[in-house]
């Protein structure tokens, strides 16, 4: 803004007129500031209601053709106009579950590894390259996962898993079918990768406002390491550390590039984790462009409302969870 | 009674092994792909991925149209999102820290941080593609702004609360007004700080693909017009990738290795920006 201006001017007013216009040109300024600060904060707020409005009006048509039979038909067929939600929201809770059951527990490891157990010196060169991970675009991870991992769980990690956890009755279906190297596992591996920083980065944080003295007393008594990481760590930052494992979670259902690359897009609901599937964002992305406007669209949009609900329920729980250990911690 | 501490001891040192691997196991994600990137990308670099164009299989072509679209939509997005980002967290930080509506607004600010980008996507198209009729250059920008915007004004609200009171209170009592009082002062103050929001920024947008697909849609042609529609980086990976050309493949890799760089370069950069501050 022009505050020296303002001020030259300032300097040079010798009159009291001129002071009192001065004067009253900074109350302006002031006012003016104060003003635009708030209306770029209410911008935020006006951001999310338009993108949630702008989304319901455009998925309309879809929820009044269709009604809660979009949310139960697993049919998608843009020729015969029978639009159906269910094979896109499977494969979201999928891929995301496979994600949080591997990304989770190495997540916490890396936690407890770096507050633990880490040599001081390496704390922070590993705490950062684990961070890059976090930064390395979401496109990256899906060519990455197309040239290299699909090959890889194609030839090795799919066939090994059809012939012994296949053979099992029961938990055999769900490693059923040939080893195409695309499909709802191989996406949930990206997903667990693509997460794993989020975890470790919270539940580091976390882990931190564990107060020493808790700590050494229990070190004092004789516990082991996993003892106190067991016992007092992870009891003391619980809701932390669901929080962030929330947080991770509205990541892995949102994500869009890597899952469109290695999922195999196949609009079905299969029970084997090996076969191909789709998920709301790769069925989003992967469809967009070839969509009449109209009933299809429209649908799509559909898809995206409901992905924003389900990802706005866990995030607001997330950010809840993890205000209630900032109170706790009196921050 | 019996002896407990040999099975104690044993477990303790499982899950401190186990607690190894799991690093070694994130570590090597880290290793395998920026390995990947390097050998298969490195290679492709040349003068002609910078100077010629997106071309169709069997014609030699580079990815200088993709690389002026991202720089545009990138620089069409910080335009908007810095100063916007910058006064939100101002007021959240200064005027409102304690009030009602701010917390309200830092909630909805930090779910918008880590909402779906393909949904911000989907809401970009809705309200700037179809009622203008075409893709644009220019909605991609918009796509990217309201990306990036949480991200400020997170950054800016933290930095900003990092200023100490007594600093604040020396400039009022000099007669100073509010505003020159959080701009000469506390804004000066967390410079460091503000720039490494900024930055962070900018390495979220270089790498977002997910909302250009329905905004930008991309362009075989170089433009620099942001009414037409606009190739990126981030666009031209998706689709050479999944290209059957040999030559394709190798610039979508090439594509990956440079928005790979320039996004770790910035956050390594805001990194250490940002310790510098904190020093302080």
């Amino acid at each position: 803004m022009t505050a020296s201006a303002i001020q030259a001017r300032e300097t040079s007013a010798s009159l009291p007129r001129d002071r009192s216009a001065a004067l009253g040109r900074l109350k302006f300024w002031d006012a003016g500031f104060r003003f635009m600060t708030f209306g770029a904060a209410s911008l935020v707020l006006v951001l999310l209601l338009g993108v949630a409005i702008s989304l319901f009006i455009g998925a309309w048509p879809a929820f009044q053709r269709f009604g809660l039979d979009f949310l139960i038909s697993d049919s998608w067929s843009p020729p015969k106009e029978r639009f159906g939600a269910a094979a896109a929201i499977y494969g979201t809770v999928v891929t995301s579950i496979i994600a949080m059951v591997i990304g989770v527990p190495v997540g916490l490891g890396i936690a407890v590894f770096l507050t633990e157990l880490c040599p001081p010196i390496f704390r922070r060169p590993i705490g950062v390259a684990i961070e890059l991970l976090a930064g390395i675009p979401s496109i990256i991870y899906g060519i990455w996962g197309v040239y290299y991992l699909k090959p890889f769980m194609q030839a090795y990690v799919q066939p090994f898993l059809i012939g012994t956890l296949g053979a099992i009755p029961g938990v055999g279906a769900l490693f059923g079918g040939p080893p195409l190297g695309y499909g709802v596992l191989t996406a949930g591996l990206v997903l667990a990768v693509m997460i794993l920083p989020f975890v470790t980065a919270i539940s580091r944080d976390v882990f931190e406002t564990v107060p020493s003295v808790l700590k050494e007393a229990a070190y004092g008594v004789g516990a082991t390491t996993f003892e106190v990481v067991g016992s007092i760590v992870i009891p003391y930052t619980r809701v932390g550390v669901v929080g962030g494992v929330m947080l991770a979670l509205g990541r892995a259902l949102g994500e869009t590039m890597a899952v469109t690359f290695v999922i195999g897009n196949a609009t079905k609901v299969s029970t084997s984790i090996l076969s191909q599937g789709t998920t709301i964002s790769a069925m989003i992305a992967n469809q967009f462009a070839d969509a009449d406007p109209g009933l299809f669209t429209s649908s799509l949009l559909a898809l995206g409302f409901i992905l924003f609900i389900i990802t706005f329920i866990v995030l607001a729980l997330a950010r809840w969870m993890l205000a209630r250990l900032d109170v706790k911690a009196g921050r | 009674m019996a002896n407990l501490y040999p099975g104690r001891k044993r477990r303790n040192a499982i899950w401190i092994a186990l607690a190894w691997a799991a690093t070694a196991f994130g570590l090597g994600w880290l290793v395998l792909i920026l390995g990947a990137l390097l050998w298969k990308g490195f290679g492709g670099l040349s003068i002609d991925v910078f100077t010629k164009m997106t071309a169709p299989p069997g014609v030699a072509g580079g990815l200088l149209n993709s690389i002026v679209g991202s720089l545009i939509q990138t620089l069409l997005g910080l335009v908007i999102s810095a100063p916007l980002g910058i006064l939100a967290g101002t007021f959240l930080a200064e005027y409102g820290r304690y009030t009602r509506f701010a917390a309200i607004v830092r909630f909805i600010n930090d779910i918008l941080l880590s909402a779906p980008s393909i949904v911000v996507g989907l809401f970009v198209y809705e309200f700037c593609v179809v009622p203008f009729g075409h893709f644009s250059g220019l909605a991609g920008g918009i796509a990217l702004a309201v990306i990036s915007t949480p991200i400020i004004v997170r950054t800016t609200e933290d930095m900003l609360r990092l200023v100490p009171n007594p600093l604040r209170e020396a400039a009022s009592a000099l007669g100073m007004p509010r505003s020159l009082v959080i701009q000469q002062v506390a804004y000066r103050a967390v410079r460091a700080g503000l720039i490494t929001g900024v930055l962070l920024a900018i390495a979220r947008m270089t790498g977002e693909t997910a909302p250009l697909i329905f905004t930008a849609l991309g362009n075989s042609l170089f433009t620099a017009d942001p009414t037409q529609p606009m190739s990126s980086l981030p666009l031209i990976i998706y689709e050479f990738a999944r290209s059957p050309y040999a030559e394709q493949q190798k610039l979508a890799w090439t594509g990956a290795l440079i928005v790979t760089a320039a996004v770790l370069g910035m956050s390594v950069l805001a990194r250490v920006l940002s310790s510098r501050g904190a020093g302080k």
